[in-house]
């Protein structure tokens, strides 16, 4: 850690790690009431549920992002953070504020939740992701504004990076599509419309752009590859991402009511949405084959290549799978949709704030790199977590081919529920694969409690005499 | 990547190119703003729909229910329902009533909403609306 003040990314990646835990529960949950329907009913029905797993997943995420550019923009501007004690007390506000929405969720029902919050005078609520009161929402759009004025003064004072900059984009991108969620038009096709400009231009938009800054700034920490190599790969992934991005969008426009031309739109600007997520693997790839030094910190490395792979594999192949519009037109809004989600929320999103975490915390914690214990721990927590996530994505997808088979292909098409009972099997080996997940969570978690200052000292000063033996030798 | 081609390239192709397709797409939105009201059949948006936009938003029926394909997909899909279900909002009011508030055993069941006749009928009619929507012929077939 080059500045005090990057300590205050600590609490945010403690609180995404505890948010993380509670999603997975809630999904476990969800993913039981999938084939015991009783399951906790009527106490956790599974909107409830599923609003949960869904929200929390989304705020930690925010957590990871405000970590992270906590973290990261005051080392590449090289100077303090404007101020840490605006970054402690929106931490709290959106903590507290957080825990209070999830509380509602749980503690009363949906309507009477709309009723206590005053939705009837803005209504914005009752819109998938976007379940939050109206309150909560003006919370997070007050949380936004203070921390990127924060961020932004900081950046202003100090060096100005490609890096930063792409951040500064992606943020404040992400603060200005959330304003759309407060526009909810009694026009339910208008209403689907905007709602895209918030979930699509987020995370096949500019959550690209947050992806690739944080991406670069582990790469170029971990390989020590020039500045100005990463940066050009960095631009041009991002360039990518918006161009193919952006109109993008339009494969959510074919069934909702909208016109058309949408269905051309869209197919062709999405059948290449791929391409970016192509380029970050090549890009983690290539920076660590052509690193020059040996990072310590062998498992930062594992992530940031991990989320190259599964970005790519989850958000790239699995969302090219469904994305032309002839295609589409069968697997809209089933299981097919919900493996993607799945894997590419992970290995973009979620992998991508375990990458900034595994390499930050060693740091925020008085040292270069965890010991190699706690380092192995980790990469089996990276593995089993992976490994689940792909076995669900599989038995997801599985269950998706049949269910477009049976209910909507055939000549007969069956009833929904009919089908469901039909693919319990991979409701099950899902269920399954998500225990396996939760294993491979607590095991990540144990890793920040195994080996202590004095076990990563000695293994950092091991891999460090032996890395100046190899010099010499190569020198030789 | 070789050296001829540039950091400042690439940039200029980010922010040329965002720009671009930025304004390509709010002139697409415009555009799309012009000509929905020509599948939306907003002319039949009555009070009555608006208030049943609400009732479905306020009990988060789209956390276990898909429309138009979007949503949840725990359970049906409602944006054909009302044509599922026979053209008859009566239907779709008696099944949203009769739900047994303890659940049914081993079965996925929709909670009891304990919804007034006001908003009963008005969420059917919100449903009947969206069925009209032109979707493109979407969903495939009535199963939805």
């Amino acid at each position: 850690m080059k500045f005090q003040s990057q300590s205050v990314a600590m609490p945010y990646f403690i609180a995404a790690l505890g948010l993380f835990v509670g999603q997975i529960i809630f999904g476990l949950i969800m993913g039981l009431q999938y084939v015991m329907g009783d399951f906790l009913f009527p106490e956790i029905p599974f909107n409830v549920a599923r609003m949960v797993h869904t929200n929390l997943l989304i705020v930690w995420l925010l957590f990871g992002f405000m970590g992270a550019a906590y973290y990261l923009v005051p080392e590449e501007a090289e100077t303090e953070l404007h101020s840490p004690k605006l970054a402690l007390a929106l931490f709290w506000i959106f903590l507290v504020a957080g825990a209070l929405t999830i509380v509602g969720y749980l503690s009363v029902p949906y309507a009477r939740l709309a009723e206590l919050t005053g939705n009837e005078l803005l209504p914005t609520m009752g819109r998938e992701f976007l379940e939050q009161p109206t309150i909560t929402k003006a919370g997070i759009v007050v949380v936004a504004l203070g921390f990127l004025y924060n961020l932004g003064m900081t950046v202003l004072k100090g060096r100005k990076t490609v890096i930063n900059t792409v951040l500064m984009i992606g943020l404040v991108g992400l603060a200005v599509m959330f304003l759309f969620s407060f526009y909810n038009p009694d026009n339910l096709v208008r209403d689907k419309f905007y709602w895209w400009y918030v979930v699509h231009l987020w995370v096949e938009g500019v959550w690209e752009l947050i992806l690739g800054a944080i991406l670069a700034f582990v790469l170029i920490k971990t390989t020590g590859v020039d500045r100005e190599v990463i940066e050009k790969w960095l631009y041009m992934i991002i360039a990518m991402a918006l161009i193919t991005g952006i109109l993008g969008t339009g494969h959510h426009f074919y069934w909702i009511g909208t016109p058309e031309y949408w269905q051309w739109l869209g197919s062709i600007f999405s059948a290449m949405e791929p391409v970016p997520f192509f380029m970050m693997t090549l890009f983690a790839f290539n920076m660590v084959n052509k690193r020059r030094r040996e990072h310590p910190n062998k498992a930062a490395v594992l992530w940031a290549m991990g989320t190259g792979v599964m970005a790519f594999l989850g958000a790239g192949v699995w969302g090219f799978l469904h994305t032309l519009a002839p295609v589409n037109y069968y697997t809209h809004g089933t299981q097919i949709t919900a493996s993607h989600g799945h894997m590419a929320f992970y290995g973009a999103y979620a992998m991508i704030v375990m990458s900034i975490i595994s390499y930050a915390m060693p740091h925020l914690r008085g040292r270069v790199a965890n010991s190699n214990k706690a380092q192995v721990t980790e990469m089996w927590g990276f593995w089993l977590m992976t490994v689940s996530m792909v076995f669900i994505t599989l038995f997801l997808t599985g269950a998706g081919i049949l269910q477009v088979w049976m209910q909507r292909y055939t000549d007969m098409p069956l009833p929904f529920m009919v089908v469901q009972d039909k693919i319990a099997i991979f409701y099950w080996l899902r269920e399954v694969a998500g225990v396996t997940f939760m294993a491979g969570l607590v095991v990540y978690l144990c890793s920040f409690f195994v080996g202590n200052d004095q076990n990563a000292t000695d293994d950092f000063a091991k891999a460090m005499s032996k890395q100046r033996e190899l010099e010499t030798a190569t020198a030789e | 990547m070789n050296e001829t081609f540039t950091k400042s390239m690439a940039r200029n192709i980010f922010y040329g190119g965002s720009l671009f397709f930025i304004l390509v797409f709010i002139g697409l939105t415009f555009h799309t703003e012009r000509v929905l009201p020509e599948r939306d059949h907003r002319e039949n948006i009555t009070p009555e729909v608006v208030l049943g936009k609400k009732v479905w938003e306020e009990n988060n029926c789209i956390g276990c229910h898909s429309l138009l394909g979007e949503g949840a997909y725990y359970a049906p899909e409602l944006g054909n329902v009302y044509k599922r279900f026979g053209n008859s909002t009566e239907a779709i009011i008696g099944f949203i009533k009769s739900r047994p508030a303890e659940g049914i055993p081993n079965r996925r069941s929709m909670p009891q909403f304990n919804l007034s006749d006001e908003e009963l009928k008005a969420v059917a009619e919100f449903l009947k609306w969206t069925s009209e929507v032109n979707t493109s012929n979407w969903p495939p077939n009535i199963q939805g």
